[in-house]
Parts: C-alpha cells; sequence; structure tokens
C-alpha cells in the first residue's frame, strides 16, 4: 500500500507537477524564473559553498542519469574491479563535495544577518530535501555499496517501467530503507522544482554558447515604416 | 555603411557644482524601492576621489570592460567560457560594501518613546537587515575632497603620476577638484550586453538605448562585472540586474531625462548622433593610442548628403536625421572637438562625452592671491594644479596631447569673450592662442553660446520617437484604445 503511494504515486505526481509547474511559472510567471542569488550580500563563504556544491551535484546528476540512459555501458565499465573502485570513489568524492558545499551555504546562511532578508521558507526546504538526499545518497554508497552496479541492474529497470507507464515496483519494494529515502527524497526534489529556487537548472543558458555578443533589438522596421502603404500585421515584442 | 542613430550626451564639467539634484530627481522616479535603495544610477563624484563603489575604474579589482586579444577583443572579466565558468560564484562582483549598506532613521522613535529623562533620538537602521547600525560609507562619502587621505589618494587615475606630482596634487594650497556626475553610457559596444548569458540586455536599435528585459533576466550577474563603469547595479530584493534606461518614456515622448531636466548648473545636452554601425568592431580594438580618435570618427556628418542618403536607405526618419543636424552633441564633440569620452581604454565606446574641466586647473594661488594675470593664462595649462596626465587618464586614454588641445581650445573661447565684452587683453593675447587652436571668432561667439546661454530646446534636441508608426506596424490601434502603459504589470515579489 505505502509502497504503491510511495514508488507509483509519488513519481508521477513529481514529473507531472514539474511539467505543468515548470511551464506555467515560465510562461506565467517568467520574472521569477532564477535562483534569488545572494553574492551581493555576502560573496567570500558563497564561494566556498556554491562551487564545491555545484560541481558535485552537477557530477552526481549525470552520473545517475549515465547509469539510467546506459545501463550496460555502465555494467561493462564495472566488469573490471579497479575500475569499478574508480568509479565508486570519484562519485564518493563528488558526493563528499557537495554534502561540504551544501553545509558551508546553510551555515553561510544562518550565520549572516543580511541573508536573512532575502531567506524564504521555501529555501529551508530546498536544504532540508538537499541534505537528506545527498545524505542518504552517501550512506547507500557506503553501506550497500557497489551501487553503479545494481542500480544499472534493479533501479534502472523500476525507472524504465515508470516511464513506460507500467510500473514495476517488485524490485524498490525490497530495497533497505536508506535506498528507498533517497529514491522518495528524489522524487520530491524533483516535483518542488517549479516551486522552488531548483528551478533556475532549468534555464542553464546554453544559448549564450551560440549567440553573437551584441545584440540588438529593433522594435520595429524601419524600412517598412517609410513605405507605409503595405501595412501588415506584425509580431508583437513579448516585453510590450 | 550601417547607418544608425544613437541618443549621445555632453556634460560640461565646468558647469557642474556638485549638487546631486540630478542623482535626486533619478533616485525618487527609479530607485526609490526595495533591493534598489543602494543603487544611483546617476551619481556625482568629486575628483581626485575614489567614486561609487568604491574604486570601480580599477579593473585589476573588477575586471570590467573589453581588453585588446591580438587583432580584435574580448571581455576582461566575463564572456562565454569566464561567464559560464564563473556562474555559480563570480569573482570579480563587487559586493554590497563596496556600495554602501543603505540605511534610514527610526522616526517614529520620536514620537512613539517612552517619557524618559532623555530626548529621543532617531537611530539609523540598515534597509537590509532592519537593525541598528552605524553608517560607515555612502554613495558621495568623500564629497569635495572629505577625507582626502582615504578616498583622493587612492584615486586609480592618479597610479602612473609620479610621487612628487601626487604631493604637489595634495598640499593643501594647490588642491584641486572637479566633480564628475555618472550616468549609464549607453556605448556603442556594450560589456554588459555581451556578458549577459541569457541575453536579457540589449541596445535598441532606434535610439541605441541599452535596456534589461526583466523577465528574462536570471540574476547570472554578468553584467555588473563586465561594466568597467560599474553602472548595471544587482537588486538583491527581486534578484535583477537594473540600469540606467536614458528615463525613455521621457525620451519617446519628447521630453528630456529626469536628471537632465532638473540639472541645475544646465551642464547637460542631450542629442541624435548618426554613427557607421561596421565600424564598431574596428574601432574598439584599434590602438590605444587611437581610440579617442577612431572613436570619434565614427561618427558621421548629418548634413552630408552621402550619409543623409545611406541613413534614410537604412529606415533614419527624416525627423531624426533633422534633430542630428541640430544636435548640441554633434557640436561639442565633433564640430568643436571639445567632449571626450571618459575612460576610452575600457573600448566600449560610450556615448556619454565629458568636456574636461578647465577652471580648476587654472587659477592658482602663489604668495597668497590668485594668480590670474593674463599672461599666465595660456601657459597656465602646461603647469596646471592637476596635473594633465591625471585628466588624461580618465578622458583621453593617457593621451595628454588630446587633451591639452582641448584646454587649450577652452581657453581660447574665454580670452575671445573676454576681449569682446572687456576688451583689456593685448591683441596679440587674443589673437595668438585663436590661431594656435584654429578658432575663428564666430566659432568661440557658438561655443560661448551654448556653453552659456543655451536655451531648454537647444540643449535637448530629442527625436520623434515614432511610436505612432511603430504600433500601428503591430496592430491596428483601434483594438487597444483606452489601454496605456507599458510592461508589465506584476509585483516584483519573491518567495519562490
Amino acid at each position: 500500500m505505502f509502497n504503491n503511494f510511495f514508488f507509483i504515486g509519488l513519481p508521477y505526481a513529481a514529473l507531472t507537477a514539474l511539467l505543468v509547474g515548470s511551464i506555467f511559472r515560465y510562461y506565467r510567471l517568467g520574472f521569477k524564473v532564477s535562483s534569488l542569488s545572494s553574492q551581493f550580500l555576502e560573496s567570500r563563504e558563497l564561494f566556498y559553498g556554491s562551487r564545491p556544491f555545484h560541481w558535485g551535484i552537477i557530477f552526481l546528476f549525470f552520473g545517475h542519469a549515465i547509469a539510467f540512459l546506459t545501463p550496460r555501458a555502465v555494467i561493462l565499465w564495472d566488469s573490471v574491479p579497479l575500475r569499478l573502485v574508480i568509479l565508486e570513489v570519484t562519485a564518493l568524492g563528488f558526493a563528499f563535495s557537495a554534502l561540504f558545499g551544501l553545509l558551508m551555504l546553510i551555515q553561510r546562511r544562518f550565520k549572516n544577518r543580511r541573508l536573512w532578508a532575502v531567506t524564504t521558507k521555501m529555501d529551508v526546504f530546498v536544504y532540508i530535501m538537499l541534505l537528506t538526499q545527498i545524505i542518504t545518497g552517501i550512506w547507500v554508497a557506503y553501506f550497500s555499496r557497489w551501487g553503479s552496479v545494481w542500480f544499472a541492474s534493479a533501479l534502472t529497470p523500476y525507472l524504465r517501467s515508470l516511464f513506460i507507464f507500467n510500473p514495476d515496483i517488485a524490485a524498490v519494494s525490497v530495497m533497505p530503507l536508506s535506498v528507498q529515502i533517497h529514491i522518495v527524497s528524489a522524487f520530491v526534489i524533483i516535483g518542488m522544482i517549479p516551486f522552488t529556487r531548483f528551478i533556475h537548472f532549468l534555464v542553464y543558458p546554453f544559448a549564450y554558447i551560440t549567440r553573437s555578443y551584441q545584440y540588438v533589438i529593433w522594435n520595429w522596421d524601419r524600412k517598412k515604416i517609410r513605405t507605409s502603404g503595405k501595412m501588415v500585421n506584425g509580431v508583437r515584442s513579448k516585453n510590450n | 555603411m550601417d547607418i544608425r542613430s544613437q541618443i549621445a550626451m555632453v556634460f560640461h564639467l565646468d558647469k557642474c557644482i556638485g549638487c546631486h539634484t540630478c542623482s535626486i530627481a533619478c533616485k525618487n522616479i527609479w530607485t526609490d524601492r526595495k533591493g534598489a535603495e543602494y543603487m544611483w544610477w546617476n551619481n556625482v563624484e568629486t575628483k581626485p576621489g575614489t567614486g561609487y563603489p568604491s574604486k570601480w575604474e580599477d579593473q585589476e579589482i573588477y575586471k570590467g570592460g573589453w581588453v585588446k586579444n591580438g587583432k580584435s577583443i574580448s571581455l576582461r572579466g566575463a564572456g562565454k567560457f569566464k561567464g559560464l565558468k564563473n556562474m555559480f560564484h563570480n569573482p570579480n562582483m563587487p559586493v554590497l560594501d563596496d556600495y554602501y549598506e543603505p540605511w534610514t532613521y527610526q522616526y517614529e522613535h520620536l514620537f512613539e518613546a517612552e517619557e524618559g529623562d532623555d530626548q529621543p533620538v532617531a537611530r539609523p537602521v540598515s534597509l537590509i537587515t532592519g537593525e541598528p547600525m552605524t553608517p560607515k560609507a555612502g554613495p558621495n562619502w568623500d564629497d569635495d575632497l572629505g577625507g582626502s587621505q582615504e578616498y583622493a589618494r587612492n584615486d586609480v587615475n592618479s597610479r602612473n603620476l609620479s610621487a612628487a606630482e601626487q604631493e604637489a596634487m595634495f598640499q593643501l594650497e594647490r588642491m584641486s577638484f572637479h566633480y564628475l556626475p555618472r550616468i549609464c553610457n549607453h556605448c556603442l559596444n556594450p560589456a554588459c550586453v555581451a556578458a549577459c548569458p541569457s541575453g536579457a540586455i540589449y541596445k535598441r536599435g532606434e535610439d541605441g538605448i541599452v535596456l534589461i528585459n526583466q523577465k528574462k533576466c536570471r540574476a547570472w550577474r554578468m553584467c555588473v562585472t563586465a561594466c568597467p563603469y560599474k553602472k548595471s547595479y544587482y537588486n538583491w530584493n527581486t534578484g535583477k540586474s537594473e540600469k540606467c534606461l536614458l528615463c525613455y518614456p521621457r525620451v519617446e515622448s519628447g521630453q528630456a531625462p529626469a536628471c537632465m531636466h532638473s540639472c541645475v548648473g544646465r551642464i547637460r545636452y542631450l542629442g541624435v548622433l548618426l554613427y557607421d554601425a561596421d565600424k564598431i568592431e574596428a574601432v574598439a580594438s584599434c590602438a590605444e593610442h587611437d581610440l579617442v580618435e577612431k572613436h570619434l570618427d565614427i561618427y558621421l556628418d548629418p548634413n552630408d548628403p552621402e550619409v543623409i542618403k545611406a541613413a534614410r536607405a537604412n529606415g533614419i526618419a527624416d525627423s531624426t536625421i533633422v534633430s542630428a543636424q541640430k544636435s548640441p552633441v554633434y557640436k561639442f564633440v565633433k564640430r568643436w572637438g571639445l567632449a571626450l569620452p571618459l575612460h576610452p581604454e575600457f573600448r566600449t565606446l560610450p556615448n556619454l562625452f565629458y568636456v574636461p574641466p578647465l577652471l580648476p586647473t587654472m587659477a592658482f594661488v602663489e604668495n597668497g592671491t590668485y594668480e590670474t594675470t593674463s599672461e599666465s593664462f595660456w601657459g597656465a595649462i602646461k603647469k596646471s594644479r592637476l596635473p594633465m596626465r591625471y585628466l588624461a587618464n580618465l578622458f583621453s586614454a593617457g593621451n595628454e596631447k588630446t587633451i591639452e588641445t582641448v584646454l587649450k581650445k577652452l581657453m581660447a573661447v574665454r580670452l575671445h569673450r573676454r576681449n569682446e565684452t572687456v576688451g583689456d587683453l593685448p591683441e596679440k593675447e587674443v589673437s595668438g592662442p585663436m590661431g594656435e587652436v584654429v578658432m575663428d571668432k564666430d566659432t568661440a561667439d557658438d561655443i560661448f553660446r551654448l556653453t552659456s546661454l543655451p536655451l531648454f530646446d537647444e540643449r535637448f534636441v530629442i527625436p520623434a520617437a515614432h511610436r505612432e508608426e511603430a504600433m500601428e506596424m503591430l496592430e491596428s490601434t483601434a483594438d487597444v484604445k483606452g489601454n496605456t502603459g507599458f510592461g508589465f504589470k506584476e509585483p516584483p515579489k519573491r518567495g519562490l
């Protein structure tokens, strides 16, 4: 019963919330689609928090994504013990980097009086969720060892079963509690993306890489104005 | 040739009295909001001094602007690689303490205090934390050389002055200062636009005003680093960057921007310049000693039939071309060569030009009296109190010859007018300097008139925005009759 709720209901609710919520927030609350940066109020400690946290979490995110998308390749890689150890130790290193960064960020925010002015309840929620997620992750990595192997063979099928709308929770139901907490909190985080500062990772500015440096916007085509005999309906600019 | 029009400005520093009326006009209209209290889109600095934010000119600290990189240029502290790499923590971003912590006073306490033995006082409280604080800095803390030991001595522009020159500058009897009012330069090669990862900052094609789209801004904060003039500010409450918008709603309706309209000293001029957008990259990446000359060359003569033809072909309205012909900015910058850009070495090609201050450099005290005899007027430029190199560092990328020429022209106008009105100067005393800077009497009179006696409409020649035609291209105006306003109407509240 609870398993059905946590491993079928919650994931679908989270994915729905992510999809609907993000689209709504992007188009209707465009002003709020960013993380509220507090570097302006405190910069030095942010360096020791934000950098290790972000690089750690980005590596872990792509690690999980690769294990989900290409389980065969991961298992193949893990077939040589040395490679397995290298992978696991690296991942654990990044996890500790993320944990260290997160702890720095948390103590920075609560210590610094100025930051209280820009701290919301949702920020506290974000800290609790991330802390849960990273600590259970490290717990799993240590006590339920060689996660990269069993993730690819046990959790990838479960996740895939969710995406093909044929959920199979046999494997996750018998997982240790630490793994189950890790999964549940992951889905809570995913579902809360549109309602928290997590939204900023959806708008990473990839377009910057390809655009030209200078950006000029013409509100209208002046050449057309001079021959205004042929008037056509234009496209109303978004900020107008 | 790709001719575009640009709203450009001239600030005449000899006329600035440092009253900060411009700053207050701007603050009352635009930045009197939570998160923006510390911002001064328009601020007035005392030079020599460290300015606002503190030492903004020192790009060793803030890494703003462009640097020459081989044949082209690149952003010093931002750009595609550096910007995306430093996204999680921007090492070159000024923080609140580099500006100042905004505060107010607990005025209610004066009324609501319990009865007691002491007079109630209004204590200063921080506008950020709401807690009592002791103000230790402000945007014009060093006004009129206050605290010179701390501020004026740390001026970045006197870095390459010899120890003797620096010492001389700060001897009490030689001390001299001038004001430097600053707003956004609405550059031709804006570093803030180039640094913005989200593409929220853009230059308007029609009039060259640089704006930030508040909905697209994602708080990556790279513009704050990239702008070498530190004229893009981060609003800590809304998580958006904000900057001077040249009061575009006023400009579009033919009114002068608030700072210019309210200017008591009438130092500000605004008008259109036509320029060739194809040349921007070449000009921005030329050698440092050519920068000023090449920058001024990019602006075209609006009376030249060729230019008019090309401008028309490019869709520039006739009314804009007429404005460009009447532009006071064109006269100061191009025809008379009296106005120079601030810190051209940042390579952003700013569109705000300054007539450098002549007066503080001139009269100097000798034997306890002001030395103002006519013999020393001309010669005094070279041995001025404010070292020529200091002014050159501000306005001509270190080129002393450029600044000297401008000061000589300003002096020639004064000598000519003295001769006209008082007539006590020997003929040689006037014709010599006039000949040296190649200026005829009519030009000198024109300069005098536009400097001292201009009417409002001569100071501000604002082209029609033709919003009516713009709107008609987008929709039938009858459909939106009765609707007014611009932008989106959403309270700037966060919480997410």
